[in-house]
């Protein structure tokens, strides 16, 4: 009974979400306007003909600070777990 | 644990792959303000050539030739540059992370034209720079992450 109550909640949060979704029209997005503002001056603004990475590094600087600090932090964490086996290597190295 | 290393064969493709690899991968990072890719994506390609190393060798010859201290002051160095380039912005009188580069006529200071054209290396202001940063920050993360685990091989937990 509750596996059929489930199923049932599942279809319709499902069916309800593609309804809405079957209206959008693919790659047409509802605000275009910081698109177009970035394929036109990306180029002069920032120098660079890429404009994915013109993005990245200029426009979105502080995103890729932060993309860098997670990774730092990542680091940080695997380095925090596996710092007893790390240590054992150094030992067993310089025996 | 001493004769955990593969057969000739692997050892000797791993070698010879690994210039190419490390070819394809500083290449994504700096042609990154021109072409698809850049400074992660490079990073982590130039990882993978070191990654196809200490697959092939054994822990001990890794340890000889890369330490882990290498790889950690790379990734630091990567960061401080990253931040550095950002600060010196608010120096020259921009905002943080400003283009303090671009349209200069000095380093990577050309003009570019407007629309598609192949592009030139010399342009892009500060973003070649900051590519480079990120590239060497990931190939260190990646490397110390991978040399990290890498000490457990062969362990009891």
């Amino acid at each position: 009974m509750k596996q059929i109550v489930t199923w049932i909640v599942i279809a319709v949060v499902a069916g309800s979400l593609l309804l809405c979704a079957s209206g959008l029209e693919f790659g047409a997005p509802a605000y275009q306007d910081m698109d177009d503002y970035m394929i036109a001056h990306g180029q002069e603004e920032t120098g660079g003909n890429n404009i994915v990475t013109d993005v990245v590094f200029d426009y979105r600087g502080f995103d890729t600070l932060g993309e860098a600090t997670v990774l730092f932090t990542a680091v940080l964490g695997i380095g925090l777990v596996l710092r007893t086996l790390a240590k054992e290597d150094e030992e067993y190295e310089y025996e | 644990m001493k004769n955990m290393n593969m057969s000739n064969l692997v050892r000797t493709s791993a070698g010879l792959l690994m210039p190419f690899v490390l070819v394809f991968g500083f290449y994504i990072v700096i042609h990154g303000h021109l072409t698809p890719g850049g400074g992660f994506q490079g990073g982590a390609v130039i990882a993978t050539a070191f990654v196809l190393l200490f697959v092939a060798h054994s822990r001990e010859t890794i340890r000889e030739r890369i330490s882990l201290g290498f790889m950690k002051n790379t990734e630091t160095l990567g960061l401080m540059l990253f931040i550095l380039t950002a600060l010196i912005a608010l120096g020259v009188g921009l905002a943080f992370f400003g283009n303090w580069l671009v349209g200069t006529g000095g380093l990577f200071g050309t003009p570019v034209a407007f629309g598609i054209n192949p592009g030139d290396l010399n342009t892009g202001g500060v973003i070649p720079i900051m590519n480079v940063a990120v590239g060497l920050e990931v190939l260190g993360a990646m490397s110390v992450i991978i040399l990290a685990m890498l000490s457990g091989i062969g362990r009891e937990a």
